[in-house]
């Protein structure tokens, strides 16, 4: 058949492909061996904000997740004090384990969804997002670009209040403006609440209602991995996690379980036929930390960086905020640069002249002060001296009274012993006595 | 009851209630302190008592009207715990898992009645719902219609009370009780919840309750239900039964025992379970089953006894002398006294008051 030769040449051709084997051992095997010690040298970051309203366990389950006390009792989260407004909160916490460092910003959205008209809460976490892609975007475009935290948000957990019935207005129309900025994971919040049954119906509504409103969380990636690829069917399955959150320690059964005690159980909170917390906590830390910070870098920040820049190139003329920096060739942008540096150098010195000003002034006014003191304290030992001086002068002279009293006192017995001896000699001469 | 009746201008028809005395009500008796009336002597018997016997069976025979609102955020468990209450399927399911009724873009009022019955006494039990009520993503003034109805419900009753030629019965429509769901956050109120009673404890008896108790712990519940109380005091809101309507000592020891357990951190099931040799109602989770009945899981039993088993008749005069007395004040100084003419009312004559 005239096939044959061809699948012939095709095949060798595959066969030496594959058959590029090494004839030695070059070594970069060792490659992600490197990156592995070089990120670990570097720490990682991570930043996960939470939205929902308030009391839906939000604060409980990041205490959970990372298993610190970011929010305790003398530093309570945001359910806990008074807001007026949709404010949006950072707390930074360093985590250390096995040698590897984790900064972890968590980022908190208080009164969200609180307020009796909750038009626009969303707009202070877009917001708050844009601004952290624009200052990565600015990091990025400068000259030197040595250090460049990178501060945007990585992965959005957005609480669902278990009514069992569906999602909100509010839910599904900030879902909708968020899908497109930042990963966002629903969750069920509260889930022991829920019987499995109403839990298993209210997870297909609220998929349902997600696909109907087109409302794009975030996927999980396909991996080639027969093994991966089960588990990600698994956890596709369970959308939207069901979690109870809880940092009390329960015994049960003589183990030691973090769960919520009821008069009719423990829900623990580990254990994965009472919710999905375990499913979150591998999900969002052990396997796909990184494919979330990918997709942030890749899609959600090439996004918003491709509108901000269509839209500048577009009009010419800037009409979003901007450092006006993407306009100018790099030969500009550096001379700006430069002066901004020199500015920020004079500024510095000024400042610091200002500083040593005051501090010399300081110091010496202190010199004088306590010279003074010295002054005083000395003026008040002569003082003391003389005084004692005086008293002691005082206490000789009595002394020398009482010495001269003494001796003429002495004087006086002396002479009268020598009278009485002198009358003793006479009587005795006399012969009277004895 | 006839035209005649003499005493109360203002009782209405649909069943004749005796000054004092109160229907026995199913928990034990309470000690008297009331000191017996100085009794002359009787020199035979008259048969003065069996008055109760024969209110009971006019009572029985003409039945009576109970219409209770159900108020809060949707997914709180409002029509389950009606259907509790009421040990039947009483109330319209806001959902059967297909909800085909999507949420209504502004609060809509919905009642359904039944005429339930229990050991020969019938009962005409509305429930109006509130669907809609704080789903919005702005919420202002949503308790509007809410007190729009129960005003319209007060003008109906008046229009039929100002009548020359007034019916045997007025049917009651007003609403004697109003439910209204705190959701189980344990932090404290919300401003919704918050707006909502300030607005309405004065025109309606409101009862709060917490809705689906099952997701706070024993403590969370205690430490919530105090914060609740302390927020309801600090801005001036009476929740039913209010302390200026204790009639005597009896009264207020009774109503300050329940205004202590106040509110009501409840749990509603219409699924029954096997536990401990008997079918209960309950909700079962995989660590164990939430006895709706079960005074250590919640206080739906507590609830029940309270609204149903003692106060029933209670809320229903408080609403009838006081909220619906309140109203008709306003109505009649605001218009001078006078009535308006209604226009649609041919066949009735209508009295100048």
């Amino acid at each position: 058949a005239s096939w044959f030769p061809k699948v012939c040449v095709w095949a060798r051709k595959a066969l030496n492909l594959l058959q590029r084997n090494l004839e030695g051992y070059v070594g970069f095997a060792n490659l992600p061996n490197q990156v592995y010690r070089k990120s670990v040298k570097r720490g990682f970051e991570f930043t996960l904000m939470v939205v929902g309203e308030s009391g839906l366990g939000k604060s409980t389950l990041i205490n959970s997740l990372f298993l610190t006390d970011l929010y305790s009792k003398d530093y309570p989260g945001p359910s806990q004090r008074i807001k007026k407004t949709v404010q949006v909160e950072q707390s930074k916490v360093l985590i250390k384990e096995g040698g590897v460092q984790l900064t972890l910003t968590i980022v908190d959205t208080p009164g969200f969804g609180d307020a009796v008209d909750n038009s626009n809460c969303w707009q202070p976490v877009i917001n708050y997002i844009d601004s952290k892609f624009e200052d990565f975007l600015n990091a990025e475009s400068r000259v030197n670009r040595r250090q460049m935290p990178d501060n945007r948000v990585h992965c959005c957990l957005y609480f669902i209040a278990p009514s069992g019935h569906g999602l909100k207005p509010l839910d599904i129309e900030f879902m909708k403006r968020l899908h497109d900025k930042v990963n966002v994971i629903p969750l069920i919040a509260k889930a022991d609440t829920l019987t499995p049954e109403e839990c298993q119906l209210f997870k297909k509504q609220i998929m349902k209602e997600i696909q109907e409103h087109k409302i794009k969380i975030y996927e999980f990636p396909d991996t080639e991995d027969d093994e991966d690829s089960k588990l990600i069917r698994k956890i596709k399955e369970k959308m939207p996690l069901a979690v109870v959150g809880s940092n009390v320690v329960i015994e049960v059964n003589g183990r030691k379980v973090r769960g919520r005690q009821y008069p009719w159980g423990v829900a623990e909170v580990e254990n994965g036929e009472h919710c999905d917390f375990t499913v979150l906590r591998n999900m969002l830390i052990r396997t796909h930390m990184q494919d979330l910070k990918d997709v942030t870098n890749n899609v959600h920040y090439e996004n918003y960086r491709s509108k901000k820049l269509a839209a500048v190139t577009c009009n010419g003329i800037d009409t979003t905020k901007n450092k006006g920096q993407l306009t100018k060739s790099p030969l500009a942008q550096m001379e700006e640069e430069r002066r901004e540096h020199v500015m920020k150098m004079k500024k510095m010195e000024t400042e610091m002249e200002q500083v040593f000003e005051m501090k010399v002034k300081e110091k010496k006014q202190k010199l004088k002060d306590s010279e003074a003191e010295l002054e005083r304290r000395h003026e008040q030992m002569k003082k003391n001296l003389e005084a004692q001086y005086k008293e002691l002068e005082e206490k000789r002279r009595q002394f020398q009274e009482e010495k001269a009293n003494w001796e003429a006192q002495q004087r006086i017995l002396e002479q009268q012993k020598l009278d009485a001896s002198k009358t003793m000699e006479k009587n005795k001469k006399k012969g009277k006595i004895f | 009851s006839s035209k005649n009746h003499p005493e109360h201008l203002s009782s209405y028809m649909s069943e004749i209630v005796p000054p004092e005395v109160r229907p026995k009500p199913a928990v034990p008796a309470k000690p008297s302190h009331v000191a017996p009336p100085s009794r002359s002597a009787l020199f035979g018997y008259i048969g003065i008592d069996t008055i109760i016997e024969q209110m009971r069976k006019k009572t029985m025979k003409t039945g009576f009207d109970f219409n209770i609102m159900v108020v809060g955020q949707s997914g709180l468990g409002k029509s389950t715990l009606v259907n509790t209450l009421f040990k039947s399927q009483v109330s319209r399911r806001s959902t059967s898992w297909s909800r085909d009724e999507k949420i209504p873009k502004t609060v809509e009022i919905k009642s359904v009645s039944h005429v339930i019955e229990e050991g020969g006494v019938k009962m005409k039990l509305t429930v109006i719902d509130t669907p809609g009520f704080g789903d919005q993503i702005n919420n202002e003034n949503c308790w509007e219609p809410i007190s729009k109805y129960i005003n319209e419900q007060y003008e109906k009753f008046l229009k039929e009370e100002v009548n020359i030629a007034r019916k045997k019965r007025i049917p009651d429509t007003r609403v004697h009780c109003c439910l209204y769901f705190i959701s189980p956050t344990g932090h404290s109120l919300r401003q919704l919840d918050i707006e909502f009673m300030k607005h309405l404890s004065r025109v309606v008896n409101i009862i709060p309750v917490i809705a689906k108790s099952d997701t706070l712990t024993l403590d969370e519940k205690t430490e919530f239900k105090q914060k609740v109380r302390k927020e309801l005091e600090a801005c001036g809101i009476e929740c039913y039964p209010q302390k200026e309507f204790d009639e005597d000592m009896e009264d207020k020891s009774d109503n300050d025992k329940i205004r202590e357990a106040m509110p009501f951190a409840v749990v509603g099931s219409d699924k029954e379970y096997q536990a401990n040799a008997k079918r209960i109602l309950g909700r079962k989770t995989p660590w164990g089953v939430v006895e709706v009945e079960n005074p250590n899981h919640c206080e739906f039993s507590l609830l029940r006894d309270f609204m149903i088993r003692s106060h029933l008749q209670d809320l229903k005069e408080v609403t009838h002398n006081i909220h619906y007395e309140t109203y008709r004040a306003k109505r009649l100084n605001d218009n001078g006294g006078l009535h308006p003419i209604s226009s649609s009312g041919q066949d009735t004559q209508e009295s100048n008051l």
